[in-house]
């Protein structure tokens, strides 16, 4: 399966490799760099690449390369959602997964990598499990672990590992009691130049971060189960509750996970919260263009509308803009030629505006086509598909939690054509 | 060190010793090496200083910085011999970071590797699994040859210990070894054979994988274990799922006929499968029936669809590949929505579900089309992902929504990614040729941009254009009339290439511009590119045969050009084009057909999918991403023409006790007798379909050998009713002397297996044993499943019983025989086997699975745990007398198996009899209540012959009551309404858990939840068996191990709501107990105390 993976920086250099079997040269990375190089956009490196005697399936995820290397066939998703979860752990234990922290941390990763593969076989991915392993540092431990020498490493199998719910470690203790839940939900959305929704859904996903003494087993169930279109659940989901009941029912792990995530079909009106007035245009006559921008609130259910941001990918032709915003600030960068339009709380009464002028370059053609705006915005308080939870129970353990529910709707991929 | 300059740039100084160590494996060439950068030299030396020193801190920040140095890729193995000594520290962490070094360098120094091993060795044995288990890891990860034996002995011995994780850990050993040392292959199939057994999910997924590195090709391996997976699979960690999905998907293409033969309504692709299976019905001759589906094809289905709801993409991924490759057409579309909803993850997932998306959509149109508009391209996107995207919603276009698709084109085309502009060029052109109605549509739209600033999108278009108008060339003059005034601006040129094409394909369309263009180019002959120059020849060439008047010299003057051209492709072409067009006394023949020769009609070209041919291989797969064979690629077989044997996968199941009164008979035969029912017959059909060969017979074999053994009791007591009948040929006795002649030899077999220790685990330990029994008789496993039953469940006496009993039926077995026989061959693939014979397949692992879905944590033991066989007798009730029922009679039981139709239904199965003398026809359920009765009823009966019967599968939801249900049970003439009343215990579903969470939850249900009464018991029962015997007969639940011996423990949940019932028993001096119950259900506890009292108290 997985025989080796390298972790690359944005520059190219190689700063972490570790091997499952037998030690592969670096060399084999080359073949990576090419075509890292000939995409240009780090983005655009094709996830599969095939080498004479290797295949190599890497993911780019904050500005870092996991590139692994494969020598015979294996379902490439597989490799693929196995790297991103190394990613997602480092993020679990670290709180950011950049490659400074790596580095900091190089030999945690190091046995964390070596905990999670076995010969190139996944053997514990479940946070949980690996948490018991391998504590994740913190301040205080690193403290008593300098003064008393005791180490980060567990010395006796995780309990998790070998019972029905591998995801839950054993013995867990709480004064408080909680368990919270954050109902967030993305609009989709590609807008065309009138206004009018050309695409629009709603992706749902529900974190958790649930602190609950012993084996507590919750039942999470909701108002209108029905709006749910398609789900996927964390493995602690009993499956058979909800085909037949439509309730969530599941034995947590501990700490912060997510619960599962939702689709709202696109068969159900979605509700669109903000509108944007629009016109971006490129003079024939001299190097410039005019930008005019106002963004006004729509279907909100009376919520407001915070964070609001506008970008824009300018043609490589457009050199500078001059604008001028009624709210918020705009930056654009001349590198990346991004136009960034910070609004922050949308006000109903004075709708926020961005006009002024762009100036391309001279002496080449107009751009062909107007660039499309990106829009991001967040409502608190408001799940936009009105998906409700009714009510969440606990059973098997005697105590009372503290329960909370939140909900908040954000711009997913939004975007306005022009 | 050639390779170290390629790393100048990236790698600096520690990449070069790197590769030179990688050029030279052993350590000699590193030492050199390393001689060159004295500051690693000396880092290292206070390292060694460091790990020398008496202070665990010193020699722990050492290791700390040496595990650093490796994963940046640095070379540090000469610090081997102070670093190896540490192996045995007893602090764990250092312990790690050793093993860790160990594992990176004992290829390189397997000398002093060797004096780790005794280390190991030890830790083999240590008490903590963890540290066994990490013992074998590197044990087994060291990779020096002279270990090989070491290592063999370590996984056998770990593939027998009682930990799963260590179980595990040696399946992972498994491929190492076998990486290591592949003559090693035939014991490590023993060991991989052993370990396929295992009932643990932990080790499902890791043998599976060591079963498809080592031998893939030993499908036969997977047989007995192919249900089990199916029924762990949904509890297995998600890793473990892909692999064995994929397992499964290999296997179930060997072992099951195409579901698709019938479908033959869909693409061309499937044709072929359609005509094999067409053709094979013919030669066969034996069907013109529908295709009815293996049971275990359907358990596979059935088993992977709720994870389609995992979050693990490559688990979806692997379900939906599943499903394409084996589930019937119309259900493949349950998939879809996944695969859509996988397209909300990462770029890099995204990408490959794309990739298999268009796969798909080629050839089912109808899958994704509701989705369409998930595949909407935004700016965002990565480039490869929109040329995905865009290949998805130009397979998928038809005439209903090419105007959308078209309009969103539009878009596409004037993006500022021009790579991606001009893809949606060709797209437009592929639409265009695929849907007749819009080709004139998309052709002005292309004409239009022409005038298009960019010069890749014009010349895109030009291309496709050029396509478009080969398959219509006689309205479009117009256009070629544009693009010819258009040409002096165009210089990409592929786009220069196919107008110059085009004019000299249709000069005759444009007389008067063509020869222009042919002025125009000859100026400029020298500065083209050479593909323009091979068209220009060519323009020449075609106008000279069609034009010579205007042309002739601008020909000569082309073709001397191209004479001296430095290009030998186009020197070539000129000699060739003027041998053939110039008359000369030297050209020969040809110079006749000159014209149909370079004028002859051309076939439209086809614009095609790039993914046209990806479905040779099997999506998901690393292969069909880069559409090349990947090594260690397997492929998937066709479905085979005929099932192969389906008993193969019949695991011995633990027969149903008969509870049956003692009766005279002659003991000594009485075991063959036994058998008679259980499997002779069974033995009989299988014969015969092994000698007709034919499919349906050897499905209605599997289906008798289902219902044989739970029906034999009540066939015997019919056959005393029906004797008279009997005529039986002189075939009946012989096959019965044939099989008591079989009967004999298990007779003989089963003393020895007696003497065996039974415990309440024998279960797990019989299945080790199996292999015995079955290679020594060829028979079915049914009967040694009843012997091995026999034994566990029953002490002597009921063995005693059972023999007498069976002695009694035996006097008519004949009739039995004969009457079953017939059933079968006429009658039964109307009757759908399917429902009969699935239950059994989830017989051994029902328990198991209640247990692993259920909320009790078990711990470390659970997976070695007491399955004790959840089957008491099994009592039959009528349903309906042949009197009341005009020659239609009906029995049912409780076969205690996991309803198929719903888990909240109780199964029950229902034994048709017709003691008529003319046939019966149209049996089905009518009308039921109460009105809310839910129901799963069995298929309507076309036919029933008279002296036959049927047995068939329902499932009824008694909501936990014992009320009765009532149903009528119609025939095509009459109607009677019976009724099922369930006893309680039939109400329930065995739970395993183990001693402590037996307890636990006890715990919980006190007070008002326990019933509990002191009982006297029969002195018969005081035994263990006896107990669990008796109570196993009153309530379908589970036995619990337990630790002392006065306890006796025994768990179930109710069908349809799943609440607990804990049934304990605790035996008190003389032969008082006292009987507990706890459960939230206080009536049905009430009900089941007086159930087992009755039962515990009689003899």
């Amino acid at each position: 399966m997985i025989h080796s993976l390298f972790l690359i920086n944005h520059s190219g250099d190689i700063f972490l490799e570790k091997h499952w079997k037998s030690v592969i040269s670096r060399s084999v990375c080359d073949y990576f760099f090419e075509a890292r190089e000939k995409a240009v956009d780090p983005e655009n490196v094709p996830p599969v690449l095939q080498t004479p005697h290797h295949y190599l399936i890497s993911i780019y995820r904050g500005k870092l390369f996991f590139l692994s290397v494969i020598q015979t066939e294996v379902a490439p998703l597989f490799v693929i959602e196995f790297l991103h979860r190394v990613a997602d752990t480092i993020q679990d234990y670290f709180g950011e997964c950049s490659e400074g922290i790596i580095k900091d941390n190089i030999v945690t990763v190091y046995e964390l990598l070596e905990e999670m593969l076995d010969n190139g076989f996944p053997l514990a991915t479940e946070s949980n499990v690996l948490k018991e392993m391998i504590r994740p540092p913190t301040i205080l431990r690193s403290v008593v672990n300098t003064l008393t020498g005791s180490s980060n490493v567990g010395d006796t199998l995780p309990t998790g590992q070998l019972s029905n719910v591998p995801w839950r470690r054993a013995g867990v203790k709480y004064t408080n009691n909680e368990a919270y839940f954050d109902v967030i939900e993305e609009i989709d959305a590609i807008l065309d130049k009138s206004g009018t929704t050309v695409f629009a859904e709603i992706q749902g996903v529900i974190e958790a971060c649930v602190r609950l003494t012993g084996m507590p087993d919750l039942t999470l169930s909701f108002m209108n189960p029905r709006l749910l279109d398609d789900v996927s659940f964390h493995p602690c989901v009993r499956f058979k509750r909800w085909e037949s009941e439509r309730v969530l029912s599941f034995i947590p792990p501990d700490g912060n996970f997510t619960l599962m995530n939702y689709h709202v079909s696109s068969q159900n009106l979605v509700a669109i919260p903000v509108y944007v007035k629009q016109s971006i245009s490129f003079f024939e006559t001299g190097p410039c263009g005019r930008l005019d921008i106002t963004i006004g609130p729509k279907q909100t259910m009376g919520k407001t509308v915070e964070n609001m941001m506008v970008t824009i990918h300018m043609p490589k032709a457009v050199l500078n803009a001059n604008l001028t915003a009624t709210q918020g600030t705009y930056t654009y960068d001349l590198t990346t030629k991004v136009l960034v339009w910070d609004i922050g709380k949308l006000n109903p009464q004075k709708l926020p505006n961005l006009r002024g002028s762009l100036s391309t370059q001279v002496g080449v053609p107009k751009p062909e086509d107007n660039p499309s705006l990106n829009i991001d915005l967040k409502i608190q308080q408001l799940a936009i598909s009105g998906l409700k939870v009714s009510r969440l129970d606990m059973y098997g353990e005697k105590y009372k939690p503290f329960k909370g529910v939140k909900y908040l709707t954000k711009a997913g991929k939004f975007q306005v054509r022009t | 060190m050639s390779t170290s300059a390629l790393y100048n740039d990236q790698g600096g100084a520690e990449a070069a010793v790197e590769a030179g160590q990688e050029s030279t494996p052993t350590s000699s060439g590193t030492g050199a090496a390393f001689g060159l950068f004295s500051t690693d030299f000396k880092k290292n030396e206070d390292l060694k200083e460091m790990l020398e020193s008496n202070k665990e801190s010193l020699k722990l920040e050492a290791m700390k910085r040496i595990v650093g140095l490796i994963a940046k890729g640095k070379n540090s193995s000469e610090l081997f011999p102070a670093v190896v000594k540490n192996v045995a520290s007893k602090n764990i962490e250092l312990k790690k970071l050793v093993y860790v070094y160990l594992v990176r360098y004992a290829e390189e120094q397997q000398d002093l590797a060797l004096l780790s091993i005794s280390t190991f060795q030890r830790a083999l044995k240590d008490p903590n699994q963890f540290i066994r288990a990490s013992a074998l890891r590197v044990l087994s990860s060291i990779r020096v040859p002279i270990i090989v034996p070491i290592m063999m002995l370590a996984i056998k011995e770990a593939a027998a210990d009682l930990s799963p994780y260590v179980r595990k850990t040696s399946a992972h050993a498994i491929q190492k070894l076998y990486s290591l040392d592949p003559d090693q292959k035939e014991q490590l199939i023993e060991v991989i054979e052993k370990l396929l057994k295992d009932k643990s999910t932990l080790v499902a997924g890791s043998v599976v994988m060591a079963f498809e590195e080592v031998c893939p090709d030993r499908i036969d391996l997977i047989h007995k274990n192919y249900r089990k997976l199916c029924n762990l699979l949904v509890d297995v960690e998600e890793w473990g799922q892909v692999v064995i999905i994929s397992m499964l998907t290999r296997y179930a293409r060997t072992q099951f006929t195409s579901p698709w033969t019938e479908g033959a309504t869909f693409d061309e692709n499937n044709e072929k499968t359609f005509y094999d299976s067409d053709s094979e019905e013919k030669k066969e001759q034996t069907e013109a029936k529908p295709y009815i589906m293996d049971p275990d094809h359907r358990l596979l289905l059935r088993n992977t669809k709720p994870l389609l709801q995992s979050r693990n993409t490559a688990v979806v991924m692997s379900v939906a590949q599943l499903y394409w490759h084996l589930a019937p057409k119309h259900e493949v579309n349950i998939v879809t929505k996944s695969l859509v909803r996988l397209l909300r993850s990462h770029r890099e997932v995204q990408f490959i579900v794309l990739q298999n998306i268009a796969t798909m959509s080629i050839q089912r149109k109808g899958m994704f089309e509701p989705f369409m508009k998930s595949f909407y391209v935004r700016s965002t996107d990565a480039t490869h992902i929109k040329t995905l995207k865009l290949e998805i919603l130009t397979n998928l276009a038809n005439e209903a929504n090419i105007s959308t698709i078209l309009r969103e084109f539009q878009t596409y085309v004037k993006s500022q990614d021009k790579a991606f502009a001009a893809a949606t060029i060709q797209a437009i052109g592929r639409c265009a040729t695929n849907i007749s109605e819009v080709t004139d549509t998309c052709l002005n739209g292309l004409v239009l941009l022409l005038s298009n600033r960019d010069e890749t999108v014009v010349a895109e278009s030009v291309v496709v254009i050029k396509k478009l108008l080969q398959t219509q060339p006689t309205q479009h003059s117009e256009i070629i009339k544009h693009m010819a005034k258009l040409f002096d601006n165009i210089t990409v040129p592929m786009a220069r290439a196919s107008i110059l094409w085009l004019m000299g394909e249709y000069c005759e369309r444009v007389p008067k511009i063509a020869p222009d263009v042919l002025r125009k180019m000859a100026k400029t002959f020298t500065a083209e590119e050479d593909i323009v120059k091979l068209q220009i020849v060519n323009l020449a060439a075609k106008l000279y045969l069609t034009n010579s008047k205007q042309t002739k010299l601008l020909t000569q003057y082309i073709l001397n050009l191209g004479k001296y051209d430095q290009n030998y492709d186009i020197r070539d072409r000129t000699r060739f084009i003027r041998q053939l067009i110039v008359p000369n006394e030297k050209s020969g023949a040809l110079n006749k057909y000159a014209r149909r020769i370079l004028l002859a009609p051309k076939p439209a070209p086809v614009l095609e999918s790039a993914f046209k041919d990806r479905d040779r291989f099997q999506l998901g797969t690393l292969s069909h991403s880069i559409n090349s064979k990947a090594t260690g690629y397997q492929e998937l077989s066709d479905w085979p023409a005929v099932a192969p044997d389906q008993s193969v996968r019949n695991v011995e199941v633990i027969e149903p006790v008969k509870e049956w009164a003692p009766l005279v008979g002659k003991t000594k035969k009485s075991k063959s007798d036994d058998k008679f029912y259980s499997d002779d017959e069974e033995e009989k059909e299988e014969e015969g379909s092994a000698s007709s060969g034919n499919e349906d017979s050897s499905s209605s074999s599997e289906e008798s050998d289902s219902e044989s053994e739970e029906e034999s009791s009540e066939e015997s007591e019919k056959t005393s009713t029906d004797s008279g009948k009997s005529s039986s040929g002189s075939e009946n006795s012989s096959s019965e002397s044939e099989s008591e002649q079989k009967k004999k030899k298990k007779t003989k077999k089963a003393p020895q297996k007696k003497s065996k220790p039974t415990a309440a685990d024998s279960d797990s330990d019989e299945n080790g044993n199996g292999p015995v029994a079955q290679a020594s008789s060829s028979s079915p496993e049914s009967s040694s499943g009843s012997e091995t039953d026999s034994e566990d469940d029953s002490d002597s006496d009921s063995l005693a019983a059972q023999k007498k009993k069976k002695s009694d039926a035996k006097s008519k077995p004949k009739v039995e025989v004969k009457s079953k026989k017939e059933v079968s061959l006429l009658d039964l693939d109307d009757f759908s086997p399917a429902p009969t014979n699935a239950p059994k397949s989830s017989f051994l692992s029902s328990s198991l699975l209640s247990d692993l879905e259920g909320l009790s944590l078990s711990n470390i033991s659970s997976t070695m745990q007491v399955t004790t066989p959840s089957f008491g007798p099994v009592k039959t009730y009528e349903l309906l007398h042949h009197m009341t029922g005009k020659g239609l009679s009906a029995k049912y039981h409780f076969p205690r198996q996991p309803c198929l139709y719903e888990p909240s239904m109780v199964a029950v199965q229902v034994i048709l009899t017709n003691s008529s003398d003319h046939s019966l026809e149209e049996i089905h359920i009518g009308e039921r209540s109460p009105a809310g009765l839910n129901i799963h009823c069995f298929n309507t009966i076309e036919r029933l012959e008279p002296e036959a019967s049927v047995t068939v599968s329902m499932g009824i939801d008694f909501s936990d009551s014992t009320q009765a249900a009532n149903f009528q049970l119609c025939t095509k003439e009459n109607q009677f309404s019976v009724s099922i009343q369930p006893a309680v215990g039939e109400l329930l579903m065995p739970s395993t858990m183990t001693e402590q969470d037996f307890t636990k939850e006890q715990g919980k249900l006190l007070g008002m939840n326990e019933t509990s009464a002191t009982i006297t018991m029969a002195t018969a029962n005081t035994s263990s068996q006896a107990i669990s015997k008796q109570v196993l007969s009153v309530a379908n639940v589970g036995v619990v191990s337990s630790s002392q011996n006065n306890f006796h423990r025994f768990a179930g949940r109710t069908v349809s709501s799943g609440a607990l019932v804990l049934v304990s028993l605790e035996l008190k001096e003389s032969s008082s107990a006292l009987l507990t119950i706890n459960t939230e259900k206080s009536v049905m506890a009430s009900m089941l105390l007086r159930d087992l009292k009755q039962a515990l108290t009689q003899a």
